[in-house]
């Protein structure tokens, strides 16, 4: 396996990990906020060097030049491929952006120590391919936010109950699997197993009643960090997609397509923007897991795609809430803020990223989406009208959100609030992306559909797959034959 | 290529680029807060409008002069993945169709433009009208020059953004952006409607390009490459969004509440372009109205609908712009029929006299108004104002149902209410009732702390 220069991967795990040794050290001091932007800021240099690399290498994955942890791992515990190489410099910005958003005030009630635990754990996750080890960090990433919840003395109870049923799944079922064997029907058993967990991760209904509650009860921006780097949706393509066969991805493109309409339908209803923000993000990550089930190249790609978007996008249009509610307190939508004239910036980024999330042309969701409603009527009309539905109500509840906050009000606020410099930073940064990923597509879908057919082409050689691949593919040949005559 | 090709290419693409660079300037500008005069944007909305209109001018001279009638210009591939053979191609056609409605709509951003210039001088939102207004004109250029379906959807739905915008220009009243939340909406779905129809038109033909649709000939003279039945339901869903874009029956409602933003974006985007690009779009895609009976009878008797709603409902109304947007209507149920009934070419000079027409009566409204009133101040007296003829002929109880029908707009906004909004807030209302007891048992306490939520926590200065 081909080696990148530098020990991106653990170098880019392990800063957090100390870093958030380092917050413990430092205490309650004022700059306590600085350095943990700046760890965040160096892990995400790393993970962006680690995407130069990989992508200067030209190859399909790489390992570590020189291995820190190879006395207690074995040697390709920590891979980048072509799905993960973008995942990382992601997932790495979406810490950095919500700790650069975080009001100094806010501080002592969002551990940056904790963050920085979470983020070492989520690029580890994004870094590690299935095994026991990915098992093990999917469950570990799960106790930060239970610890805040402990912290604030709320009832976890809901998140417990999920989370301890996601562990459960993933270790019956990898479990069962490696007992049961590569060839045996017994491993549709453990298919269906960490299919389950996948899915009860990624919140698909009827499963998503944590989301919402983690919403309710962690802080804003710790629910952020837990939901939108869409570990989820990994966990799907690590531990499900190589084995699952062709009807049991179909069931979860179903379940997904679902959520994503009602989780769509349910964010036009709320009257409160953290759950509004939850069910939208619900809705466009289903949107992804649709894609990703689809395995033909361009809905795969499409998934993809998306899943940088709606990264990118919904991080923007949480973090923008986030600053509000840092502000303001919970920000009802049961009637109007008006607060456009005294935050412009954040207005006008709070609208491009709710378009964004939705695929609005010229932003970075548009041609994921497009990509992704092609793939859908390619395997199914109706599941491509499904998708434009989902979208067209996310649509409507991003304007309404937009409406309610920042119009229709005459707004007597004394004290200023416009974005503070950190704020300006994170949201140019997001806005540049988002816009640039818009205007100049073709490098990301292009990279994107080479994952997408290394993705394929693996499923096709793996052994529990191979065959019915080959049935559907004589299925599509035989519908084409019949269509044409 | 020879010298006449590279000539439409570079006029073509000045023609493209002129507003996406309006855009650009304007967009950059809010973004990094830059604050540009008001006399510099007045300028640059200008030169955008001559930049994108000379050009035009110019390949239709050279048109008329050589005799060509189709002129792609091809700027090659936005996106594409060869193996999978998706792309989305930057192809922009200048025929018979595009050019007039493409000089229509710059002589009308232009005029409007400048009118704007002096209306709104001064105002907070100056600067915000005019970003909005380059989205819009750069959603109209690319709707009208499309080649491809794609490309139409962008233009299609950057007019969309920027209208729904424009009617809640005025942030600080909440019925403007309750109208404008109702325009998005209804935009929204029809938007879906057509996003469905072009993936089926792509999936049926196997390519985007008006080309290929319409197998033979160029506009007018195409022939769909799809089968009657095929055609009926592409046709439906494109008779849905063109009727959410062009306010036809039963999506009349919002028109009325478009009145609400400035009477500038009123005269431009819904009394003259904005209500017409549903028009367009069947005028475009006819051929596939051709290849289905049922879809025209289907399209004719929209229009008629549409028209005699509009009719008796502008003659009830006591807003001028209201008054004028639903004559408005009329005129556009009545160029939709004459698409039904295959009349392209007088549809297509239906629209541009009746926007032009309709531009000049939406501008002079308020200064109208204003002459009225002096006028009955000097007579002492109301001017006298005569009833339609045949309404007498009719009996009481239709009269008066005909005066609820109109001041009612048709009831059409109640009926979606009634029938689609509320149900869907009873359903998904059940839904989230349900949630909050399932986790309310689980949790033994109440779930929700964003039942707290104050309404407006921002006005109590207990900001951090």
């Amino acid at each position: 396996m081909p080696e990148l220069h530098f020990p991106w991967i653990e170098v880019s795990i392990l800063v957090p990990l100390f870093g958030a040794l380092w917050i413990h050290l430092l205490g309650n001091r004022e700059s306590v906020l600085q350095h943990a932007i700046a760890i965040c800021g160096v892990t995400l240099a790393l993970t962006v060097g680690e995407l130069v690399d990989f992508v200067s290498i030209g190859s399909f994955e790489a390992h570590d030049h020189w291995l820190f942890l190879d006395w207690l791992f074995q040697r390709d515990i920590f891979v980048v491929d072509e799905l993960s190489a973008f995942q990382l410099p992601l997932a790495a910005l979406i810490f950095l952006v919500t700790v650069m958003s975080t009001l100094r005030t806010k501080a002592p009630r969002f551990s940056l120590k904790l963050t920085l635990i979470s983020e070492s754990l989520v690029l580890a996750t994004f870094s590690c391919r299935s095994s026991w080890t990915l098992i093990a960090l999917l469950i570990a990433a799960t106790i930060p936010p239970y610890l805040e919840l402990r912290s604030r003395q709320r009832c976890t109870r809901i998140y417990v109950l999920h989370m301890a049923v996601f562990a459960l799944l993933l270790v019956v079922g990898f479990a069962w699997l490696n007992h049961a064997g590569g060839s045996s029907s017994q491993a549709l058993i453990a298919g269906a197993l960490l299919t389950a967990a996948a899915l009860l991760r990624s919140g698909i209904f009827p499963l998503h009643l944590w989301m919402t509650d983690l919403f309710e009860k962690a802080t804003f921006g710790t629910a952020i960090l837990f939901t939108t780097p869409l570990v989820g949706a990994y966990a799907v393509m690590r531990l499900v997609l190589p084995m699952a066969p062709s009807w049991a991805l179909q069931s979860i493109a179903v379940l997904s397509l679902v959520t994503a309409v009602y989780g769509g339908a349910m964010a036009l209803v709320q009257r409160e923007a953290r759950r509004m923000f939850c069910y939208l993000l619900l809705s466009q990550s289903s949107l992804v897991l649709v894609g990703l089930e689809l395995v033909t190249p361009i809905g795969l790609t499409g998934a993809l795609c998306m899943w940088l978007s709606v990264g990118l996008s919904l991080t923007g249009f949480g973090i923008t809430l986030r600053c509000i509610e840092a502000r303001i307190s919970r920000v009802s939508l049961a009637d109007y803020h008006g607060l456009a004239r005294q935050m412009p910036m954040l207005s006008g980024f709070f609208l491009l990223t709710g378009l964004a999330s939705i695929g609005f042309p010229a932003t970075v969701g548009f041609v994921g989406m497009e990509l992704l409603i092609e793939g859908a009527v390619d395997v199914y009309p109706l599941v491509g009208t499904m998708v434009v539905i989902a979208a067209a109500l996310c649509g409507i509840t991003v304007l309404m959100a937009y409406f309610r906050v920042f119009t229709g009000h005459h707004n007597r606020t004394l004290v200023p609030m416009h974005a503070r410099p950190a704020e300006r930073v994170a949201v140019l940064i997001l806005t540049l992306l988002i816009l640039g990923g818009g205007l100049v597509p073709q490098p990301g879908v292009a990279s994107r559909y080479h994952a997408a057919e290394a993705l394929t082409r693996q499923r096709q050689t793996n052994p529990m797959t191979e065959q019915q691949v080959g049935e559907m593919e004589i299925e599509t040949v035989a519908i084409g034959k019949h269509s044409a005559e | 290529m020879n010298y006449l090709d590279t000539t439409f290419q570079a006029l073509g693409t000045a023609v493209v680029a002129s507003p996406a660079i309006l855009l650009a300037i304007l967009g950059l500008a809010a973004l990094v807060n830059w604050q540009l005069s008001e006399a510099t944007i007045s300028r640059l909305t200008q030169a955008a409008v001559l930049f994108s209109l000379l050009p035009a001018i110019g390949i239709l001279v050279i048109m008329l002069a050589t005799g060509i009638r189709y002129v792609p210009i091809e700027l090659g591939n936005w996106v594409s993945i060869p193996e999978q053979e998706f792309h989305f191609h930057l192809k922009f056609v200048f025929d018979r169709l595009s050019i007039p409605f493409l000089m229509l709509s710059c002589v009308l951003c232009g005029v409007v433009g400048a009118f704007t210039r002096r209306y709104l001088h001064r105002e907070e939102g100056y600067r915000r009208f005019f970003l909005y207004y380059a989205v819009f004109f750069c959603g109209m250029v690319l709707s009208s020059l499309a080649g491809t379906i794609e490309a139409l959807f962008v233009g299609w739905e950057l007019v969309g953004l920027s209208s729904a915008l424009l009617v809640a220009y005025f942030h600080e009243r909440v019925n403007p952006v309750r109208n404008g939340q109702r325009v998005w909406s209804i935009y929204r779905l029809s938007d879906a409607a057509f996003l469905i129809a072009a993936l089926m038109m792509h999936h049926l033909s196997g390519e985007g390009d008006f080309g290929g649709l319409m197998s033979s000939g160029v506009w007018p003279e195409g022939t769909a490459a799809i089968s009657s039945t095929e055609a009926l339901w592409v046709g439906s869903l494109l008779l849905v969004a063109a009727a959410g874009k062009s306010a036809l029956f039963p999506f009349s409602g919002w028109l009325p509440r478009a009145m609400e933003g400035p009477t500038p974006s009123s005269a431009i985007f819904y009394g003259a372009l904005s209500v017409h690009l549903g028009a367009f779009l069947l005028l475009r895609l006819s051929p596939i109205l051709d290849a289905s009976l049922t879809l025209q009878l289907m399209v004719i008797a929209l229009g008629v609908v549409s028209a005699a709603c509009g009719a008796v409902m502008s003659r009830v109304q006591n807003d001028i712009k209201v008054s004028l947007a639903y004559a408005s209507l009329t005129q556009v149920g009545i160029i939709v029929v004459e698409i039904g009934l295959g009349l392209r070419y007088l549809a297509l000079i239906h629209i541009i006299g009746h926007a032009c027409m309709r531009t000049m009566q939406l501008l002079r409204a308020p200064t109208l108004l204003r002459d009225y009133n002096e006028l009955e101040n000097k007579i002492g007296t109301r001017l006298p104002h005569q009833a339609w003829a045949g309404a007498a002929s009719l009996p009481a109880s239709v009269q008066r149902w005909c005066y609820r029908f109109g001041y009612d707009r048709g009831f059409m906004d109640l009926a979606l209410d009634k029938w689609i909004v509320r149900p869907f807030l009873q359903t998904f209302g059940w839904f989230d009732r349900l949630e909050r007891r399932i986790t309310d048992s689980i949790s033994h306490e109440p779930s929700r702390e964003s039942d707290r939520a104050e309404p407006h926590p921002e006005d109590l200065q207990n900001v951090a």
